[in-house]
């Protein structure tokens, strides 16, 4: 039970620190896809088996893709090894103040919630009620999160993307010659 | 719940339904004869391990029955893929003469032992990785892809009582396990340190992308009518048979067969497999994002396509062609095992006959046929399963108009989609030099 909680939680923190450490933008990225797995490791140790698959299909399955395509198709310079330049003053700086600002904002929101003394038997939920209380009290939420997703996909393209001259000038791939008469 | 606990509560469930459906239904004994082997098996250990012997026999009856399958397949792949080319295939690998043995037995087997013949070859071919490689994930990448494409077959009822794990969320498991073969194909083109292998690769994961998304739509109207996610009542959902000879399958419906179709080419697709080979197209490139592999690790991702092919083909059956269920009621007699393996092996010729006939596709038409043919039709039918579901109390005349209704909402779109997606690109017209 418990032990295999802190292996757990070992392996997503530890991965995680690592991703951060590491030099290398795809060692990072994979590492990352590794904490992710820890997260649902954790939800499968919680007894969530839903969440759990849920986690893995979306996060291990479909946004690590995106991260891995955001990687390697917008890096400018087309060097396959993509090393991080080492860290300035400037950035460290931002990055812990980005950093201070999402724990306060967790921490905020960890502390003004109110909970209640959980039940003593975990509740068991079959898949059939977990698929009502999504689409019927919760449709709503679950709407304006693929929104918000959709939002930060287009937004992190933008921000990777720079618009330069000979991108314009190339013929676009989908257009295909007419159709050939005999 | 710890995961020990989960795991435990599955075995005595399985244990406890089995129990319960040996004691209820007319089971014959051959249809009772794995469990009551494993259990024969288990008991002769001591107490405190045999929960342990009870998931190892499951892992390696399924690493034996599968890797069996996997080798014949190749072989037979190879066989009818040379007949429908006019070409005898392997026939020429017999046993080998043991300088121990006075005598040879000189049969050639029909060329049946051709894959233990290529297995002993992968084996002992010298294992290159490239200087520049990313060591690490060069290695990993074979052994998670194999890893993972056993791991789907965890969910798959095999037989009336022969489930290795049974879960809730059985479908979601599925899908949740192939999808690392994704990741894994990303780390064998990366870390080659090959321009060609990344480009494959790439190109490998765009697809598998694209027809995930088919996969996934085709099996949401079985999860909406059944509504529920576990393969084991998926397959009781379609037992019975109208008028005692039509069986209550799923392909059997408007619905169904809409999305069996659907299923079956994005399984083509997310199992690389003729006519979708882009990734490895052995014609056009030299091995795709396998390129810098060699040896045994190619045979690896060879095999792990294989298992990929039969879980998907299982999944297939246990979808739409009603699991271990008997086509007539009178065939009951033959144990539902063999039911499942043959529907899947007839799945499996069915693949193969396909890869013997059609053409590869370009790839801008393979992203196509997803995205603007398979996802909306997929859509569609999800709509469809749900008319299906509304209408289910219609009285008999009604029942008629439901029918056509269901069928009208699928072939409609197809045939209008198909004629205005193919009217600038079909039919094609060729011109010579003259």
């Amino acid at each position: 039970m418990i032990p295999a909680l802190f292996l757990i939680a070992l392996l997503m923190l530890g991965s995680a620190a690592a991703a951060m450490l590491l030099r290398n933008l795809i060692h990072s990225a994979l590492l990352l896809i590794v904490s992710w797995a820890g997260v649902a490791a954790f939800y499968l140790w919680a007894g969530a088996e839903f969440v759990a698959f849920a986690q893995i299909l979306v996060y291990v399955g479909a946004i690590s893709m995106v991260v891995l395509f955001a990687v390697l198709l917008t890096r400018q310079n087309q060097i396959i090894d993509t090393v991080i330049e080492p860290a300035s003053r400037a950035r460290a700086a931002t990055a812990f103040t980005v950093a201070a600002c999402v724990a306060a904002v967790f921490s905020a929101a960890i502390l003004s919630t109110k909970f209640h003394p959980a039940a003593p038997e975990a509740p068991t939920a079959s898949v059939k009620e977990i698929g009502l209380t999504l689409m019927n009290e919760h449709g709503g939420a679950l709407l304006i999160v693929g929104l918000i997703l959709t939002v930060a996909l287009l937004g992190a393209t933008i921000l990777a993307a720079t618009d330069r001259d000979e991108d314009q000038s190339q013929p676009s791939d989908a257009a295909l010659p007419p159709k050939e008469t005999p | 719940m710890s995961l020990s606990t989960l795991s435990s509560q599955l075995s005595t469930a399985a244990t406890a339904s089995s129990a319960a459906a040996a004691a209820a239904s007319p089971d014959s004994f051959l249809e009772r004869a794995p469990l009551e082997l494993r259990d024969w098996a288990v008991n002769l250990l001591p107490t405190p391990v045999q929960w342990l012997a009870h998931h190892l026999i499951t892992i390696v009856c399924i690493l034996a029955v599968f890797g069996l399958f996997f080798a014949f397949t190749t072989i037979a792949e190879r066989k009818l893929l040379a007949r429908l080319q006019n070409r005898l295939g392997p026939n020429r690998s017999g046993l080998p003469k043991l300088s121990i043995l006075p005598w040879h037995f000189k049969h050639t087997l029909f060329g049946l032992s051709q894959p233990f013949a290529d297995a002993i070859k992968a084996i002992t071919k010298e294992d290159i990785v490239p200087a520049a490689a990313d060591k690490l994930l060069h290695f990993l990448a074979p052994v998670i892809v194999v890893a993972f494409s056993l791991m789907t077959f965890a969910v798959l009822p095999f037989g009336r009582n022969i489930i290795p794990v049974e879960l809730d969320a059985a479908l979601l498991y599925f899908f949740a396990a192939g999808a690392a073969t994704e990741l894994a194909i990303f780390m064998a083109g990366w870390s080659s340190r090959n321009k060609y292998s990344l480009l494959a690769a790439m190109r490998a994961l765009a697809q598998l992308i694209s027809y995930e998304l088919p996969l996934i739509l085709s099996v949401v109207p079985i999860v909406l009518v059944t509504s529920t996610l576990s393969t084991k009542a998926i397959v009781l959902a379609q037992s019975g048979w109208t008028f005692g000879f039509l069986p209550h399958w799923f392909v059997f419906t408007p619905w169904g067969f809409a999305g069996f179709i659907i299923f079956l080419i994005a399984a083509l697709a997310e199992s690389n497999r003729s006519p979708f080979d882009l990734p490895e197209a052995e014609s056009e490139l030299v091995a795709g994002h396998l390129t810098e592999y060699s040896g045994f690790k190619y045979a690896l991702f060879f095999m792990a396509e294989y298992f990929g092919l039969t879980a998907l083909s299982g999944l297939g059956v246990t979808l739409f062609l009603g699991g271990w269920q008997a086509p007539l009621p009178f065939l009951e007699f033959i144990p539902s095992y063999l039911w499942f393996m043959g529907k899947l092996i007839c799945m499996i010729v069915f693949f193969i006959w396909v890869r013997g006939t059609l053409l590869r596709l370009r790839i801008d038409q393979l992203t196509r046929l997803a995205w603007q043919f398979l996802v909306p039709l997929a859509l569609l039918n999800i709509a469809n399963a749900a008319f299906w579901v509304l209408t289910t109390q219609w009285s008999l005349p009604l029942q008629f108009v439901r029918w056509g209704v269901s069928a009208a909402i699928v072939v409609i779109p197809f045939i209008m989609m198909g004629r205005a997606l193919s009217a600038s690109y079909a039919p094609r017209s060729y011109r010579y030099a003259p």
